[in-house]
C-alpha cells in the first residue's frame, strides 16, 4: 500500500538563512533541502540569498556558488555542467530536471531545490540510485547476438534501422523520469520504472540484437511493466525532451502483438 | 552505526499538473463509478419490489443529496468515459506526444463539462 506520508525520521524542518551580501541588487533566494548522516538532526530547508548580478545563469551555477563561497558542506553531483552526464539531476521549482539545464530566470518567486522525490537520501541533493541501477542491470543493456557479424567484423545497420533508436540512446540515466513518476514511488521495489523501460525499449528496437524475444519473456509481468498506467509525469520532466511513456506503450504494444 | 536514511519528498513537493491529476481523477471516478454501481443494483432491487419501496428510494434520490450523489456519478461516468478513450488512444499507441497529451486532457475535460452539463439540462 502506498504510503503518502513522509516517515517521521524525514519530515523536513527549517533550516538555516544566509542573507546575501551588503548592496546585491538583483537577489534570488534558493530554499535547498538539507540532510547530513553526521548528525542527529531532521532534514531541513536552508535559504541562501544570491546576487544574480554575481552569478551564472543555471540553477547549477547557484549551487557551485553558495558550495564556493557560502557552506563548503552543500552536497551535490555534478560534472559535465551541460546536460551530457546526467548526474545534477533535482528537483527543482516542483519537477525534476538537470540544474545544469534550468535557468534560474525561468523560476518564479524562491528557488526550491529538493533531491529526486522519493529516494532514499545520502547527504543533501544526492539520493542513492543503488535500486535504479539494479533494475538498470536487470534488463541487461546490451547488444545480444550468438550469431557471428555477417561480414565477420560488424553488425550494419541501414539508416531505416539506426532511426528507430532515435528518441531513445540520448538517455543520459539521470533518473528525472523514474522519480517524477508516482507509479514508481510506491512500487520501485519491483515496478522498473520509465528510465529502465527506456532502455529495455532501447535494446528491444535494435536491428543487431537477437534476443527480442528473451527480453520481452523478461519483461512480461504486471509488476515490471504493467505498473504504467500511462501518467506521462515522464515525458513531461525529461530534461532531454525524450519520451520513457511512448517507449513503454512500445513494449506494451510489442507484448501485445506476440 | 549511520542513522537510516530519509525519503526525499515526493507528493509534499511534486508540482501537480495535468498529466498526473488526470491521472488520479481517472481512478477516483472509477471508484466513484465502483461504488456508484451499488446505488444502481439498489434502485433496479426497489424496481422489482414494487411500487412502495421504490417509491421511497425515487423520494430519497429526489433529496438535494441524493440529486447531489447523482450528479456526483454523472460527472464520474462521463468523465472516466472519456479519459477512458483517451487511453485506449494510447495503448495504440497514438496522441504519446507532451503536446497532445495535453490537447487530448484539456479536450477531455471540456467535454466533461459540456456533457454532463448537457445531460442535468435535459434532466431537470
Amino acid at each position: 500500500m502506498a504510503e503518502f506520508r513522509l516517515p517521521k525520521n524525514s519530515q523536513v524542518t527549517d533550516g538555516v538563512s544566509h542573507k546575501a551580501a551588503a548592496g546585491a541588487r538583483d537577489v534570488k533566494t534558493f530554499k535547498i533541502y538539507r540532510w547530513s548522516p553526521d548528525d542527529d538532526a531532521q532534514p531541513r530547508i536552508d535559504s541562501f540569498e544570491i546576487d544574480l548580478d554575481d552569478c551564472g545563469p543555471m540553477v547549477l551555477d547557484a549551487l557551485i556558488k553558495i558550495k564556493n563561497e557560502t557552506d563548503s558542506s552543500l552536497t551535490f553531483r555534478r560534472s559535465c555542467r551541460e546536460g551530457i552526464c546526467g548526474s545534477c539531476s533535482m528537483n527543482i521549482d516542483g519537477t525534476n530536471t538537470l540544474a545544469c539545464l534550468k535557468s534560474i530566470r525561468d523560476v518564479k518567486g524562491d528557488v526550491k531545490i529538493y533531491p529526486l522525490p522519493h529516494m532514499p537520501v545520502v547527504k543533501d541533493l544526492v539520493p542513492d540510485l543503488s535500486n535504479a541501477y539494479r533494475q538498470l542491470t536487470s534488463i541487461e543493456p546490451w547488444l545480444k547476438a550468438d550469431t557471428a557479424a555477417p561480414d565477420g567484423e560488424e553488425r550494419r545497420q541501414s539508416p531505416a534501422e539506426r532511426e528507430q533508436l532515435d528518441g531513445l540512446w540520448e538517455c543520459v540515466l539521470c533518473f528525472s523520469c523514474s522519480t517524477a513518476c508516482p507509479s514508481y514511488w510506491w512500487n520501485s521495489d519491483e515496478y522498473l520504472g520509465p528510465a529502465v523501460l527506456l532502455q529495455a525499449y532501447r535494446w528491444i528496437s535494435d536491428s543487431r540484437d537477437e534476443q527480442k524475444r528473451e527480453r520481452l519473456d523478461a519483461l512480461d509481468d504486471s509488476f515490471g511493466l504493467y505498473r504504467c498506467h500511462t501518467i506521462m509525469n515522464c515525458a513531461k520532466t525529461c530534461p532531454k525532451g525524450l519520451n520513457p511513456g511512448k517507449a513503454i506503450a512500445g513494449i506494451k504494444s510489442e507484448m501485445a502483438q506476440r | 552505526m549511520a542513522k537510516p536514511r530519509p525519503l526525499s519528498p515526493h507528493l509534499q513537493v511534486y508540482r501537480p499538473q495535468l498529466t498526473s491529476v488526470m491521472s488520479i481523477m481517472h481512478r477516483a471516478s472509477g471508484a466513484v463509478l465502483a461504488t456508484g454501481s451499488l446505488l444502481l443494483t439498489i434502485w433496479l432491487a426497489a424496481l422489482a419490489a414494487g411500487a412502495d419501496i421504490f417509491g421511497s428510494v425515487a423520494a430519497l434520490l429526489q433529496h438535494p443529496l441524493g440529486q447531489f450523489v447523482l450528479f456526483g456519478y454523472s460527472l464520474a461516468l462521463v468523465y472516466h468515459g472519456f479519459n477512458g478513450i483517451r487511453h485506449l488512444a494510447w495503448d495504440l499507441r497514438l496522441g504519446l506526444e507532451v503536446k497532445q497529451v495535453y490537447q487530448s486532457g484539456y479536450l477531455v475535460l471540456v467535454l466533461t463539462a459540456l456533457v454532463t452539463g448537457a445531460l442535468w439540462l435535459a434532466v431537470l
